[in-house]
């Protein structure tokens, strides 16, 4: 299903380095691979109480780096207050080790799967640079909203979904609704 | 009591519990780059209806995961009290959402799937993280201008069944058969825009949908335990604590509660309404006993170092509220002993209760009668330690630490 992108790298390629002599295997079957995410967030819950995250842990990192170039900044401000005020480490938190297991647990996969390749992904109109600078105008974006939402796509409509927040069932539409009403006008960039 | 979640930091320690917070993210990841979702491409064509791996992904982890989460509760396995659930902030949430929407379209990755991106050595996935951290450190520098705002529309630990009345598991049949349609309309899609060939999908799917709906409906069936469900589970236990009267704080102790800095002492008096404005002790929350259940979710949200102390007249209506919150898993809960009447009997003068002690007193009723009401203003209301210092009395406080969620996913 998905494996005609791989195959096609004068889309998708730019710069092909190799870094395994693996070759790609095909991504699973997206049933699958719901089904195994549905048992990781079940087994999170069941084992810690708390459910999965990612934008918190990088947010967490941002807060340390704040901690040690400006500290007196950081105890003026409540919202940085809250994590890293005082003898507090904002490392010193789940969220931070679920994110370096993320990163980890992508890597080993990629690894393994023939997948560490150096690209980027992109639509077939769309300049490297272009999307680059896309992409990091689209992060920005997403990580302002992900905090102004306490969550992202992980921790808040995984996370809270599962657990019927209603919140976090909003929120999802929302997410849903602000891309495919933007969809329309970025077509050019992904078709 | 419910097993799990497990009182890990105890088990594994402060740190040593971060070693399976490692394995869940490394989980997380593996999974998230087996589906494909490190590949932006396969991401955004979810938003022009040509392939719907996000849609099917989220979901089914979705309903996978509440079918698991509530079979195990309704079986008395896992404690949904101590399951974190992300609080809603309505208005936030959504405009956080749209934005998050516009990130999503335009950068092509959400802040996990990105994280997998560039662990793999997707350039545009590298980008994108480095945004999320420009995004999530511009929004830490500016939450400060639209604080109230940000914390407008709180409706606290707020779940589908509440909005809709209705048992957790009939939500959870609900969102299961919800999810199916959107799979069904989904492949469609796939079918007609993507032009898929759906024969190439694996016909386990149809089990596994009906083996979804057999276990949800059968959650549906058994319900979530009542309170006093779980009180009829841990009272053997509970009863003994009560009996041995280890949970019963002498008025001395909870006035020294008071005065220690590393604490927080929440005194929940449970009389009633014309008890409470005759006389309370300072600082005291007046709830009647039928509002407990709707303040148990809050409870859990208190600090750690938070100490609980019900107070009736004398201790049977504390004591009812007591097997509540415990049945309902709140830590660091006590009954101020002897109730209020024991209160004004050691702080009162001994004159004064002597002349207004009614004549038979039965059983939690005030046994004292005021000229006026008057409220937090009688000198008993907050007795001066330095006056009480040599009162001896047995402590029996112990803080218990914490188990279970212990703040947001992305907090």
């Amino acid at each position: 299903m998905t494996v005609h992108t791989l195959k096609n790298p004068t889309q998708s390629t730019h710069i092909r380095i190799s870094l395994t002599k693996r070759i790609a295997r095909p991504y699973i079957n997206a049933y699958t691979a719901g089904i195994l995410l549905g048992i990781v967030l079940f087994a999170a819950f069941f084992l810690t109480g708390n459910g999965l995250g990612a934008s918190g842990g990088m947010n967490r990192v941002i807060v340390w780096m704040e901690d040690g170039l400006v500290p007196w900044h950081v105890d003026r401000t409540p919202y940085l207050l809250d994590m890293a005020g005082g003898s507090k480490d904002p490392l010193d938190s789940w969220v931070v080790f679920v994110g370096v297991g993320v990163v980890a647990g992508g890597f080993i996969s990629g690894w393994y799967n023939g997948r560490l390749k150096m690209e980027t992904n992109r639509g077939p109109r769309v300049p490297i640079r272009l999307r680059w600078v896309l992409a990091f105008i689209g992060g920005a974006f997403m990580g302002y909203g992900a905090r102004m939402a306490r969550g992202c796509t992980s921790g808040q409509a995984l996370s809270g979904g599962a657990t019927l927040s209603v919140g976090s069932w909003v929120f999802m539409f929302a997410v849903f609704g602000g891309a495919y009403a933007l969809a329309y006008f970025v077509r050019k960039f992904w078709n | 009591m419910a097993p799990f979640p497990l009182p890990i930091e105890t088990i594994l320690g402060h740190g040593g519990q971060y070693i399976l917070y490692l394995l869940i993210g490394i989980s997380f990841g593996a999974v998230l780059e087996v589906a494909g979702f490190g590949n932006s491409k396969i991401l955004a064509a979810q938003f022009y209806f040509k392939d719907l791996t996000v849609l099917k992904v989220m979901f089914t982890a979705i309903i996978v995961a509440a079918v698991l989460i509530f079979a195990t509760t309704a079986l008395g396995i896992l404690d949904f009290n101590l399951v974190w659930v992300n609080p809603t902030y309505l208005v936030p949430g959504i405009i956080g959402g749209l934005i998050m929407g516009v990130g999503f379209i335009v950068g092509g990755f959400c802040p996990g799937t990105s994280l997998v991106a560039a662990a793999t050595f997707k350039l545009d996935g590298l980008f994108f993280v480095i945004g999320a951290f420009v995004g999530i450190f511009l929004f830490g520098e500016t939450v400060g201008f639209f604080d109230s705002f940000w914390h407008s529309t709180y409706m606290g630990r707020f779940t589908l069944d509440e909005l809709f009345g209705v048992d957790k598991g009939v939500i959870v049949f609900a969102v299961v058969l919800m999810a199916l349609f959107m799979f069904w309309g989904g492949e469609q899609l796939e079918r007609i825009i993507g032009k898929k060939d759906l024969k190439a999908e694996p016909k386990w799917r149809y089990g596994a949908a009906g083996a979804l709906v057999l276990v949800s409906a059968g959650v549906m069936l058994l319900g979530m335990p009542t309170t006093a469900e779980k009180w009829d589970r841990i009272s053997t236990e509970k009863e003994a604590l009560l009996a041995d009267r280890s949970v019963q704080i002498e008025p001395a102790e909870l006035l020294s509660l008071n005065y220690n800095d590393r604490l927080i002492v929440k005194m929940l008096d449970v009389r009633s309404e014309s008890d409470y404005n005759t006389f309370h002790l300072l600082d005291a929350e007046h709830i009647s006993p039928e509002d407990i259940p709707k303040k148990i979710a809050g409870f859990h949200l208190e600090p750690d170092n938070t100490v609980f102390v019900i107070m009736s007249n004398d201790e049977k209506a504390a004591t009812d509220v007591w097997k509540t919150l415990t049945a309902e898993s709140v830590p660091n809960v006590y009954i101020l002993e002897g109730g209020i009447n024991n209160w004004l009997m050691t702080f009162d003068s001994a004159d004064y209760n002597a002349s207004t002690a009614l004549a038979s007193p039965s059983d939690d009723q005030l046994r004292f009668a005021f000229p006026v009401a008057l409220g937090s203003r009688h000198a008993a209301s907050s007795p001066n330690p330095q006056t009480f210092a040599d009162l001896e009395f047995t402590s029996k406080v112990k803080l218990t630490s914490k188990r279970g969620a212990t703040g947001g996913g992305c907090g």
